[in-house]
């Protein structure tokens, strides 16, 4: 045998000899610490289900274990059903898994069993039955709710404040200032205004938002007894907007100038609705395009169509990456907030401007927070073992489901 | 009573929503409510359907202006129903066809144009007619000139990543944070009944 082959064989038995047992022989060995709980912060449809290895069984090792079976049994099962497996591939010592879709305050036993790849296996004791429980309070959001609470005292505090007859300064925003410009210009022109309202559903908050801003050009539009345009996109925002446009000629005292098939519906479909409503800017030429609510891709489309019509353009929406879009192609642009803001500046009632002022104050709360984190953050870092770390927790925001 | 019970729909159904954020147990109450709101939407289509119906029959009726886009409008309806309902929806059929050959290359067109859109709404910006519209040019020439990496030894791409991470992110972040609260507060409002304009009117 050569040197280099001996060493081979030599480098191979020493391998062999310093792994674990390639295969178990005799019975398979079950797996350990089998345990079952309730899974925290949850409407109690699932438990927490975690067990190790098999006495023998590295991470990673080949011990002839084939994998672990999880199994469960279910209140009015006649045995248990395997839920999944675990590869023993694994590099992990235990394993863990949410069993979800559970019923709450019932039964559930669980089992664990190891095959061996001879198809032997071993079961672990049944442990439970275990129950899921409800939770009735998200404990991780006790910072939100205090948020909430502080947000809304502070909108409700400035309505009251607002009705008592306090003056409240707002600063002017000149896309909805134009709006008044557009609507005049249009009635010099006889053309019909074009209000898109948006392609999201009634659930988005810029398409409420967008509608209660119609409810004023409405009434502005009858009052100069001009026309109209509203094209919807979803079904259950068009019969609002009808109601909206209707109700503001009603209120300004033409009710007899709204025109049922001004205010219609086109399309579910986001590209369809982009090019039926540019195929109307073209034929109908409006005097002025006003594109308030939620927008996606289309935004470009139907603001580059309006702009080559000539029409004065007013958008606004609070998607950021469509933004820059209508800066670039409308005349004006009402930016994130301001598109909420426009009802209230709009009206000018006392009430609504007030819930603007508690939202400014919350703003000068949040820009506080913020410096302060940011310093607390810092001071950490260079004092190292980062002392703060509370205030980021503080202030750690968590989504739906905890 | 015709403004007093939507309010108070609204107040009841905004006010659950709010409070099943903080309730692990409403889940599954969240999950129903949003289950009905599929019923709604389905219930809607057939109002949107017959809006485009009224609105287009009765252009291709009375032989309004563009009389002959509603007629194509109206056939076009028609013909994706009919295909639908007698050939069924599945591979092969004509319902498929119709979709994978008109409607997709149509809409994939319309989504082409947003190129030539971007580049003459591009055009018009870049026109340095103010220091905001040249600052803009200037970004604009950095960020795209940045995903080159020919510029690398000119630090043109960590100038980009500068201007992406830095002022970019800070201002998206700031118009986030008036988002939210707007849409907050408007959320309050319309909860607490002081925000009625998406009701037609604010008063009975």
């Amino acid at each position: 045998m050569t040197c280099p082959a001996a060493l081979g064989v030599l480098l191979a038995a020493g391998l062999l000899l310093g792994r674990p047992a390639l295969a178990q022989t005799g019975p398979p060995l079950p797996a350990r610490d089998l345990r079952v709980e309730d899974k925290p912060l949850d409407a109690g449809r699932a438990l927490k289900i975690s067990f190790r290895r098999a006495e023998g069984d590295i991470a990673g090792g080949a011990s002839g274990v084939a994998r672990y079976e999880l199994r469960r049994m279910s209140p009015g099962d006649t045995g248990f059903v395997a839920l999944r497996s675990f590869s023993p591939l694994e590099h992990t010592e235990a394993f863990g898994t949410d069993d979800v879709g559970l019923s709450p305050s019932r039964g559930y036993l669980y089992s664990v069993r190891t095959y061996q790849a001879t198809g032997d296996y071993a079961d672990t004791e049944p442990v439970g039955p275990v129950s899921p429980r409800r939770q009735w309070f998200y404990t991780n959001k006790v910072n939100t709710l205090v948020a909430v609470i502080l947000f809304c005292g502070l909108v409700i505090a400035f309505i009251q404040a607002a009705r008592r007859g306090r003056s409240l300064f707002i600063r002017r925003i000149a896309g909805l200032d134009a709006i008044d410009e557009a609507v005049g210009r249009c009635t010099e022109m006889g053309r019909p205004t074009l209000y898109i309202p948006g392609i999201s559903t009634i659930s988005d908050v810029a398409t409420i938002a967008s509608l209660n801003i119609l409810g004023q050009v409405a009434k502005k539009i009858a009052s100069y007894q001009a026309r109209i345009l509203v094209p919807n996109r979803d079904p259950i925002v068009y019969p609002v907007t009808q109601d909206v446009v209707k109700q503001g000629f009603l209120e300004a005292g033409y009710p007899d100038q709204y025109r049922e098939e001004d205010v219609y519906y086109v399309t579910n479909d986001q590209f369809a609705y982009a090019a039926a409503v540019a195929g109307t800017m073209v034929r109908e030429k409006p005097g002025a395009n006003l594109l308030l609510g939620m927008f996606y891709a289309e935004s470009l489309v139907l603001a580059e169509t309006g702009a080559s019509v000539g029409a004065i353009q007013i958008a606004g929406t609070d998607a950021i990456s469509q933004l820059p879009f209508f800066v670039t192609a409308c005349d004006y642009t009402i930016i994130g907030e301001e598109l909420y803001a426009a009802s209230s500046y709009i009206s000018r009632e006392p009430t609504l401007l007030g819930s603007l002022k508690g939202q400014d104050i919350y703003k000068l709360i949040c820009i506080i927070l913020i410096v302060l984190g940011v310093l607390a953050m810092t001071i950490g870092a260079i004092a190292q073992g980062e002392p703060f770390r509370w205030v980021n927790e503080m202030l750690r925001v968590r989504g739906t489901g905890g | 009573m015709k403004l007093q019970i939507p309010l108070l729909i609204c107040a009841i159904a905004g006010i659950f929503m709010a409070v099943q954020y903080f309730i692990p147990a409403a889940l599954p109450l969240y999950e129903r409510v949003n289950d009905y709101l599929q019923i709604v939407f389905a219930f809607s289509i057939v109002l949107g359907v017959a809006s485009v119906v009224h609105r287009h029959g009765g252009r291709l009726v009375r032989r309004k202006k563009d009389w002959v886009y509603s007629s194509l409008i109206i056939f076009g309806m028609l013909l994706m129903l009919l295909a639908g309902f007698i050939g069924g929806r599945g591979p092969g059929t004509l319902f498929q066809h119709l979709f994978n050959a008109v409607l997709l290359p149509v809409q994939a067109t319309m989504f082409a144009l947003l190129a030539f859109y971007m580049a003459s709404a591009a055009f018009r910006s870049f026109r340095t007619r103010s220091l905001d519209a040249t600052l803009l040019l200037v970004a604009a020439v950095f960020v795209m000139v940045g995903r080159l990496d020919d510029f690398k030894s000119l630090y043109i791409p960590d100038i980009a990543r500068w201007i992406l991470d830095g002022p970019n992110l800070v201002s998206k972040r700031a118009i986030l944070l008036g988002v939210g609260l707007g849409m907050a507060s408007t959320a309050l409002k319309v909860v607490l009944g002081i925000e009625r304009s998406y009701l037609g009117s604010g008063k009975e």
